[in-house]
């Protein structure tokens, strides 16, 4: 249980807008990558780096850090810039995302970048991973918590299907697992392209205690981490009700901005809202 | 007779005392693939994954990021291609220390048929980078290979057949046993018979009778396939007039490849031939009817070395 007050909040939303602007700025210089499900991550990733969880970014490889798999590895950008802002590598590194002779890969790996603790990319190995970790865990005796970020189309392979079987049969209570349900993937409405409504109820059903907040209210993702947390004998899936491209208005809901990254002037009209937003938080603080 | 499954059930167990961090995880099949000797003697670190290969596979890659040693078992054709994304991304990729010991590999798994005879798992894995497969060709051989692999880093692909197999080694002999270093187990200077697995016993008899006829006829195991042990191929290039490869796999990408692609890129001047199934599916029967129909017996590699000892180059 970790409790915060209105200062912490205004904080984080602070936080979140920063991640937001590494984001664009990122995608804008490798010319290539995902804004759209970057952006709708955001603010949950912030809740569990910037308040949440517990870790060391200098020291990695602690065996009782809490841990965090992002399964939508698209989602990348917005987890290399709250591992750097969290001091896991230098910010300076982030503008070299994408290119060649850098280690920030297109999709998270494990092996190259100090807090990455799955290699993903190819959707739907998340959970399962997580899983694992999880065993591990109870087998240890430890008390770390393990999370785990799914896109909501992600949930159409089978394999998240297994994974969400096996966790609730070991009753994998110190895992919280979060679906950005933005509702769009690459081919349109995630209804359309292949309906996952009633999700609710779908994990319910594989035996999950499940919640459903509103994803980019900091406040609610902070209570809901401390309930699922606390959950005993059931994992713990938080429905993460969100917006693609949240933050920048062109991009909210605009499937166009899946996968194609911000030109000169989208870029510059981003930026400048970001700064907007920025500025009128701090104004609160 | 020893049934190489078995020797595995058994070495699990023995390593799970030496090893506290090593878990095993099976998906429906521990009876078959005999991880319930592990499961009985060490429940808790035992998991059962169900029907649900991807997710174990996945699984043990979490395990081993907590400094696990996760042995995962199944039968060779779910072992491998059922599960290829989650061993690309979550092992080789991610250089994971997770061993998948197979069993039920090659034809001879008889009965079931085609959808359960595994020929293309060697091709599968030996394409992945960073990953190392290996084929023992007993039970004792078996031993010695799950203990290396427990004992060395990194992501490895093992297979054995279903059946009980003819003991080629004591244990004395495998002392010296290393991944990536094939045994030579007889002398000859007319043939060398490149051999893996379940395929090894026959090379050995087809030895005994082409030796019989004036035919010297060097044996190699070769368990390791990758890395395969190219000083030794290149060795009995040299010194013998002909090579042949068989194995219980496709003719192509395995055992029969993986020498090819060392003697040519070398310039050997050599005759060669690759025994193994000739690119199709098999068909339900008797593992010896299998084998006799689809030429993988010590019979048929007489016939195939007095052929190529026939052709000029």
């Amino acid at each position: 249980m970790k409790s915060y007050d209105d200062k912490t909040i205004n904080k984080l939303n602070l936080t979140a807008v920063k991640i937001r602007k590494h984001i664009i700025e990122m995608l804008y210089r490798a010319k290539s990558g995902h804004p759209g499900g970057s952006l709708s991550a955001v603010d949950a990733l912030v809740s569990l780096y910037f308040f949440h969880m517990n870790y060391n970014s200098k020291k990695p490889c602690d065996p009782d850090r809490d841990r965090f798999i992002l399964s939508k590895g698209h989602a990348a950008p917005a987890l290399y810039a709250v591992l750097a802002e969290s001091g896991y590598f230098p910010v300076s590194e982030l503008k070299k995302l994408r290119e060649i002779n850098c280690r920030l890969q297109g999709h998270p790996v494990c092996t190259h970048i100090p807090g990455v603790e799955a290699s993903t990319g190819s959707l739907g190995h998340g959970l399962s991973f997580a899983n694992g970790v999880a065993l591990a865990c109870k087998l240890d005796k430890k008390s770390y918590h393990v999370y785990v970020m799914l896109g909501d189309g992600e949930t159409g392979e089978g394999q998240v299907w297994e994974a969400a079987a096996v966790a609730s049969h070991y009753k994998l209570d110190n895992l919280t697992a979060m679906i950005d349900r933005n509702f769009l993937q690459i081919d349109g409405n995630t209804e359309d392209v292949l309906r996952l409504e009633p999700v609710r109820d779908r994990w319910s059903a594989f035996g999950w205690n499940v919640i459903e907040i509103d994803g980019h209210d900091i406040r609610q993702i902070l209570d809901a981490l401390n309930e699922t947390d606390a959950h005993k004998n059931q994992p713990s899936m938080i429905i993460l009700n969100t917006v693609k491209g949240k933050g920048v208005s062109f991009m909210e809901n605009n499937v166009d901005f899946h996968g194609v990254p911000p030109n000169e002037m989208e870029y510059h009209l981003a930026m400048k809202e970001l700064d907007l937003m920025e500025k009128k938080l701090e104004a609160y603080a | 007779m020893y049934n190489p499954r078995k020797s595995y059930g058994e070495t699990l167990v023995e390593l799970g005392k030496k090893y506290p961090n090593l878990v095993v995880l099976d998906a429906d099949l521990s009876k078959s693939t005999n991880t319930i000797m592990f499961a009985k003697k060490y429940p808790e670190r035992f998991f059962e994954m169900g029907i649900a290969e991807a997710n174990m596979i996945t699984t043990a890659a979490g395990l081993a990021s907590c400094g696990k040693i996760p042995f995962v078992s199944t039968f060779a054709v779910f072992a491998t291609g059922r599960v290829y994304d989650q061993i690309r991304m979550d092992l080789a990729y991610s250089q994971m220390n997770v061993k998948i010991f197979a069993t039920h590999g090659g034809i001879s798994v008889g009965k079931d048929g085609a959808s359960h005879q595994m020929i293309e798992d060697i091709a599968l894995m030996r394409v992945l980078p960073n990953m190392t497969v290996l084929a023992p060709s007993d039970a004792t051989q078996t031993r010695k290979i799950v203990e290396l692999i427990a004992e060395t880093k990194g992501p490895m692909y093992a297979r054995v057949g279903r059946a009980d197999a003819p003991l080629i080694y004591k244990k004395e002999d495998l002392s010296s046993i290393k991944i990536g270093k094939g045994i030579t187990l007889t002398d000859g200077d007319d043939v060398t018979i490149i051999a893996c697995g379940t395929m090894v016993d026959q090379a050995l008899e087809a030895q005994k009778i082409l030796s019989k006829q004036g035919v010297g006829t060097r044996v190699v195991d070769m368990h390791t396939i990758k890395p395969l042990d190219k000083k030794l191929v290149l060795k009995c290039a040299k010194e013998t007039k002909a090579i042949i490869t068989i194995e219980e796999h496709s003719i192509i990408g395995g055992l029969g490849s993986a020498v090819a692609e060392t003697l040519m890129e070398e310039g050997c001047k050599i005759k060669f031939m690759r025994m193994g199934i000739k690119d199709m599916f098999c068909e339900s029967g008797e593992p010896k009817d299998l084998l006799e129909k689809y030429e993988l017996n010590e019979k048929h590699i007489v016939k195939n070395v007095k052929q190529m000892m026939k052709k000029t180059r």
